[in-house]
């Protein structure tokens, strides 16, 4: 599986004076296996770019070709498209309505067409991969639940649909720091499990330089830059002037650099700000 | 998309007819409103139909925008159109097995569609040309000598202004909703009624969830903020009639003359 995108332009109210352009003549690809990060300033178009992948907003041109298949073409099957891509939205908690979690998780697989039993299956083993207890949480009703075993409960809702492309549209917007750092742990073990893609939005530069392979960048609804997080992190000046920060480490080994310290530019982790730092204590003691 | 619905919508500019006083505005339209209902020829549809056209070009709201703003009763102008069509007895021009047009119904069938048109559009421009708030602040006013008789006039206005203020909140709410749910798989399209019916229910349970908690939310903020009714409140603009307010309600006066003589005439 490849997701390719070629020239997305998507126009909001078109003819309307309200009339946007959303996406401006965006294109990157996505390979098998690829943590894909995707970061912007507020209102940048990722939600919108993000819609397009899985057929819910139509381009006004360009091209979306994933595994093979023009989603952009009319005459393609949506629930085709919904199977492969999942879509987990901005706040997904607000979405919930069933009676039982059991029953809300399983709303996809329904819509599917799946048999009975692969659907328990799914849910059982959907529920226990987002880090619940199946037995216990099965037959409370969703709006009883906290707001971080919601927001499990709805991404919960699309792992059962077994996709191949997961998406996540800001999962940890608005969670507690315990809860930021699960749902993250989950995404990532979901996304080592069944090695697919996975794309992520985030504003969060630390997440997204721990966790992704590629990251593109937007602004304004043009790609800004594309590439792994080092490439994309060394253009610091490109992303201020984008609105955008770097990861907290990265700036704080940049401070030390500015004011002298021979390290290595551009470093994204801890422990290799650490090393780093230990190693030029050193060479400086001798 | 469910945005389209162009209804009750403001549409921002600065012309004469944004300026003109909301109560004024309220007035026109309720006369025109009765006016409409009064004409029962088509020479009345041509004078009420070209002051609206007058109306619209000094406002200059987009046509193509008005129009758009008719496409969600289109199903109801097409019923009534033919409803009347078929059922109204006379002349017959045309008939096929149990179907007949007559010539009576024809015109039955022409003269309610115009009616219903001029009818919208002419309420639309209403609310295209003024905003929500001193939409509300116009009825309050207007409703006000009211209160001596127990009317809570700034209580009706106060939810009129909430609940025009909330249609595009919801809307978008809905839009985001339904969204979801077909990234889920939902099919809001195909199938029979009873299952089209169903497949509305998880668009309308967090629908409501959200619609209480906007509620909740505000009612909160509002009394955080020591809301306590209308009583002893002033406002930062007074309302005040100009020299544009009273030019208007001679052109009103003006066609509302004309439009009675009119129908005493033919
Ligand atoms: N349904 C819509 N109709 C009209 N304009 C829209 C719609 N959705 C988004 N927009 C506009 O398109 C632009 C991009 O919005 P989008 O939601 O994609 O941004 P975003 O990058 O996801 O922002 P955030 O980080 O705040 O979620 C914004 O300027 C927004 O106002
Ligand atoms: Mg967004």
């Amino acid at each position: 599986m490849s997701i390719r995108v070629e020239n997305l332009i998507h126009i909001y109210d078109k003819g309307m004076p309200t009339e946007q352009l959303a996406l401006d003549n965006i294109s990157f690809t996505a390979e098998d296996g690829q943590m894909v990060g995707i970061i912007g300033h507020t209102g940048s178009g990722k939600s919108t770019l993000l819609q397009h992948l899985n057929g819910l907003l139509k381009p006004d041109s360009g091209r979306i070709v994933i595994g093979g298949t023009d989603i952009t073409e009319p005459g393609v099957s949506m629930v085709q498209i919904r199977k492969k891509i999942g879509l987990v939205f901005q706040y997904p908690e607000y979405q919930l309505f069933e009676e039982t979690v059991a029953k809300d998780v399983a709303f996809g697989p329904k819509n599917l067409g799946l048999s009975q039993e692969e659907i328990d299956e799914r849910v059982r083993e959907a529920i226990e991969l987002v880090g619940l207890d199946f037995e216990t949480i099965k037959d409370r009703s969703p709006f009883d639940l906290s707001g971080g075993q919601k927001r499990r409960v709805a991404i919960a809702g699309v792992v059962a649909m077994r996709p191949e492309v997961l998406i996540l549209d800001e999962p940890t917007a608005g969670l507690d720091p315990k809860a930021h750092k699960d749902v993250l742990a989950m995404v990532e073990e979901v996304h080592r499990r069944t090695g697919n893609i996975t794309i992520l939005v985030s504003h969060n530069m630390a997440d997204i330089a721990r966790l992704c392979d590629k990251i593109i960048v937007i602004d304004s609804g043009k790609l800004v830059t594309t590439g792994t997080p080092y490439e994309v992190f060394s253009k610091k000046d490109e992303l201020r002037a984008v609105g955008l920060e770097l990861p907290p480490v990265t700036k704080f080994t940049e401070s030390l650099r500015e004011r002298g310290l021979q390290l290595e530019s551009t470093i994204l982790d801890i422990d290799q700000a650490a090393d780093q730092i230990a190693a030029y204590l050193k060479r400086k003691a001798k | 998309m469910i945005r389209d619905i162009t209804i009750g919508q403001y549409f921002p500019g600065n012309s004469v007819i944004h300026r003109l006083d909301p109560r004024v505005k309220i007035i026109a339209t309720l006369l025109f409103i009765i006016e409409i209902f009064i004409v029962d020829n088509f020479l009345g549809f041509a004078v009420a139909g070209l002051c609206l056209g007058a109306v619209i070009a000094v406002s200059r709201v987009p046509l193509g925008y008005i129009v758009r703003g008719l496409k969600p009763i289109l199903i109801i102008l097409l019923f009534t159109f033919a409803l009347n069509m078929f059922m109204i007895d006379g002349h017959i021009l045309w008939q096929w097995g149990f179907l007949k047009i007559t010539a009576e119904g024809l015109r039955t069938a022409v003269f309610m569609a115009i009616r219903l048109i001029l009818l919208i559009i002419g309420s639309s421009m209403l609310t295209l040309c003024t905003r929500p708030l001193s939409l509300t602040d116009g009825i309050e006013r207007l409703l006000s000598p009211f209160k001596k008789i127990g009317l809570p006039a700034h209580e009706i206005a106060m939810m009129m202004t909430i609940a025009l203020r909330f249609i595009p909140t919801l809307l978008e709410e809905t839009d985001k909703i339904m969204k979801a749910q077909q990234a889920r798989g939902a099919d809001f399209e195909t199938g029979n009624l009873i299952h089209r019916a169903k497949s509305l229910i998880p668009i309308l349970v967090p629908l409501f969830v959200s619609a209480f908690r906007i509620a909740q939310d505000l009612a909160m903020a509002m009394e955080a903020r020591c809301y306590r009714g209308g009583e002893h409140r002033t406002r930062m603009n007074e309302m005040k009639f100009k020299g544009r307010d009273y030019a208007a309600f001679a052109l009103l006066a003006l066609f509302l003359a004309v439009i009675i003589v009119e129908s005493r005439i033919f």
